[in-house]
């Protein structure tokens, strides 16, 4: 048997919605497989994995928290793959980000002002462009390829955050953890309600996600990240820079990742710690793709994804699955989104004999 | 003294070269598969499971290769015969590798693992300095050597090799002279997943003999530098692996000696030290082009 593809004309509008769902359904279905083959029942996994966490209130919260990162990174890679730029060092330009944006709690935690919180976010901002700003000068400078300098300034990140806990940022009233002092009031980002913990950072997630929406529909840099995705040499034709576009998609997306780390130091761990991350910079790549790379559909995909890692935990508590099978439904999750996108580009043939080519050609 | 800091040396430049070697033929036939990390830590996990099972390291070095063969083959199916984005699919292929490793691995944390001990030969080993550090050692430091001169010579003697870099330049045109490009690009990723899984083997059966998750910790994506460094060519890349192997070792040593330096600062010095290369090689655009494959990465749908 072989399978092969015939190109479509257009792009398939069926499939162009259908691909993630069916991608969600087939990772479900083998996600169950995986149950079975351990030795738990397949439904009552699934259900404590994917449906428990959504029914009660204080879970959604922690849903929220955590898609927060997740779509706020995720909205920006997407701009930044559909450019065909390809910042896979999220998860670094968030541990800056979340450095940056604590300068002001750790050096000055006896100042009290509202200004605070906007300063740190502002901060944290910067901090995340200006990190993703390395990859995107060495790329347009020397022609470095981005994929590879901004995954090794990921480890470089971590070290650092590392050495500052453990030493000039450690608490000396700290009983030696490798941790900052509490920040102070006026630096922990508010909750939203009155219900649970969830903070402002999935408010910011979201905004930030329909803004981008809103200028790849109507704005002309919308047009201008598709056509240079698409084309290097349409785009120029058309005017564009393709250099700027290595500086814009890196910089946004890595300034919000940058703020998402600092949203969650402040708003859901409260001080800075040498772990701040259990990979959403990573995950957030899997939020980008299964949304189709369209901010939009980030959001969907960025609870999804936050679900995998609350099922994870909870299903670790309640069928003693060890919480690291949510890295692998990620994982199964990313490719399953990949295969079900060439539905889109392409009608597959499955091919039984040689002589089946010629009757389809005939 | 010397010499003990060279046996550490080669140590850690096997993996990368051993890595870095399977990547290259990828490479070279057109395929840019950023999985090696994912692939590298399925070697590194199947390797210390078999070896722990049959309490054989040579089945242990036989499973990481078959590990990461077959764990390529999925990459392999979504970018050669469904078409899926290389470096999206590559990099699921890290992502779902680690997830995977750490959950297979999870009976095996903490475990004391079994070495792959060293095949001495009986003469040449009495060589003084060099008998010691090149001729008793680990069968996968001897197999590093042979994959060099090996793929040199299949890559540039063999005609097998010339229409490989045949596809790897221009897939259209080596498909219309009839030469089989999804067949050989299949097998070309399949051979670099099985490098890969060989190097992992490496980690978890003689660099540190145990199973530790994450432990591949960025060698993957190093081993995906060194090419690019290597100019895709064998005997350059032995030379790069084993200028990282020193920078490795070099700041293991320097931490050791506690001088004034953050150790964290020496930690991150094979990360930096890849950035610094990169850039160094990739600054002239002319001659990247010339060097690079030049259907790396990029999509083929043979037409009828």
């Amino acid at each position: 048997m072989r399978i092969e593809l015939e190109k479509r004309a257009g792009l398939s509008p069926m499939f162009s919605i259908l691909s993630p769902l069916l991608a969600l359904v087939l990772t479900l279905i083998f996600g169950a497989i995986m149950f079975w083959l351990m030795g738990k029942s397949p439904v009552g996994a699934l259900h404590s994995f994917f449906i428990e966490p959504l029914l009660d209130v204080w879970s959604l919260h922690e849903l929220a928290i955590k898609a927060a990162p997740l779509i706020l990174i995720g909205a920006g890679l997407s701009i930044c793959y559909r450019s065909n730029n390809w910042n896979i060092g999220a998860e670094g330009q968030f541990t800056i980000g979340a450095i940056t944006g604590s300068i002001i709690p750790v050096m000055y935690p006896d100042w009290h002002s509202p200004l605070i919180l906007p300063l740190m976010l502002t901060f944290g901002l910067l901090g995340g462009a200006a990190y993703a700003a390395i990859p995107a000068l060495l790329k347009t400078r020397f022609n470095t390829n981005e994929i590879l300098t901004s995954l090794m300034l990921v480890y470089i990140a971590q070290l650092y955050l590392d050495w500052l806990m453990r030493g000039p940022w450690r608490d000396p009233q700290g009983y030696n953890f490798p941790q900052t002092k509490a920040f102070q009031i006026e630096a922990v980002l508010p909750e939203l309600l009155g219900s649970g913990r969830a903070h402002w950072g999935i408010v910011f997630a979201l905004v930030a996600a329909v803004a981008l929406w809103f200028m790849m529909r109507f704005l002309l840099k919308g047009f201008e990240v598709a056509v240079l995705g698409q084309s290097e040499r349409a785009g120029r034709f058309a005017g564009f820079s393709a250099r700027r576009m290595v500086w814009f998609s890196m910089l946004l997306s890595g300034g919000l990742a940058g703020l998402a780390g600092i949203s969650e130091v402040s708003g859901s761990i409260g001080h800075l710690q040498p772990a701040i991350s259990p990979g959403y910079g990573f995950t957030a790549i899997i939020v980008a793709f299964l949304g189709r790379l369209n901010p939009l559909g980030v959001i969907a995909s960025g609870f999804v994804l936050a679900l995998t890692y609350l099922g994870g935990e909870a299903a670790q508590l309640s069928i003693g699955i060890s919480e690291k099978i949510s890295r692998v439904f990620q994982g199964l999750l990313l490719f399953f989104v990949l295969s079900c996108d060439t539905l889109i580009h392409y009608r597959i043939r499955l091919m039984l004999s040689a002589a089946g080519t010629r009757e389809a050609k005939g | 003294m010397f010499e003990a800091i060279l046996l550490t040396v080669i140590t850690a430049a096997t993996p990368l070269v051993v890595a870095a070697l399977g990547e290259l033929v990828t490479e070279r036939s057109g395929v840019l598969n950023l999985g090696v990390e994912g692939m590298m830590i399925m070697g590194a996990v199947s390797a210390f499971a078999a070896a722990q099972l049959t309490g054989s390291p040579y089945i242990g070095v036989l499973a990481g290769i078959a590990g990461g063969a077959i764990f390529s083959l999925l990459f392999a199916f979504l970018t050669l015969t469904l078409v899926a984005n290389q470096v999206a699919t590559g990099l699921a292929l890290t992502i779902l590798g680690l997830g995977l490793s750490g959950q297979l691995g999870e009976a095996f944390v903490g475990k004391p693992g079994i070495k792959l001990q060293p095949i001495v030969f009986p003469v040449l080993s009495d060589i003084p300095f060099l008998g010691r550090v090149l001729f008793s050692q680990d069968l996968i430091f001897y197999l590093s050597i042979v994959l060099v001169i090996g793929i040199n010579w299949f890559l540039f003697r063999s005609r097998t090799g010339l229409k490989m870099r045949a596809i790897g330049d221009n897939h259209a045109s080596a498909h219309a002279l009839g030469i089989n490009v999804i067949r050989t690009r299949y097998l070309a990723v399949m051979f670099g997943g099985a490098c890969a899984g060989l190097a992992g083997a490496q980690l978890s059966l003689v660099y540190t003999p145990q199973w530790v998750e994450n432990m591949a910790a960025g060698r993957g994506w190093i081993a995906l530098a060194l090419v690019v460094f290597a100019s895709w060519r064998p005997w350059r890349l032995l030379a790069g692996g084993y200028l990282f192997g020193a920078v490795t070792i070099g700041q293991l040593h320097a931490q050791a000696f506690g001088i004034g330096v953050p150790s964290q600062l020496l930690s991150a010095l094979p990360y930096a030290a890849t950035i610094v290369v990169l850039v160094i090689i990739s600054h002239n655009r002319r001659t990247t082009l010339i060097n690079t494959p030049a259907s790396l990465g990029k999509p083929f749908v043979p037409d009828r």
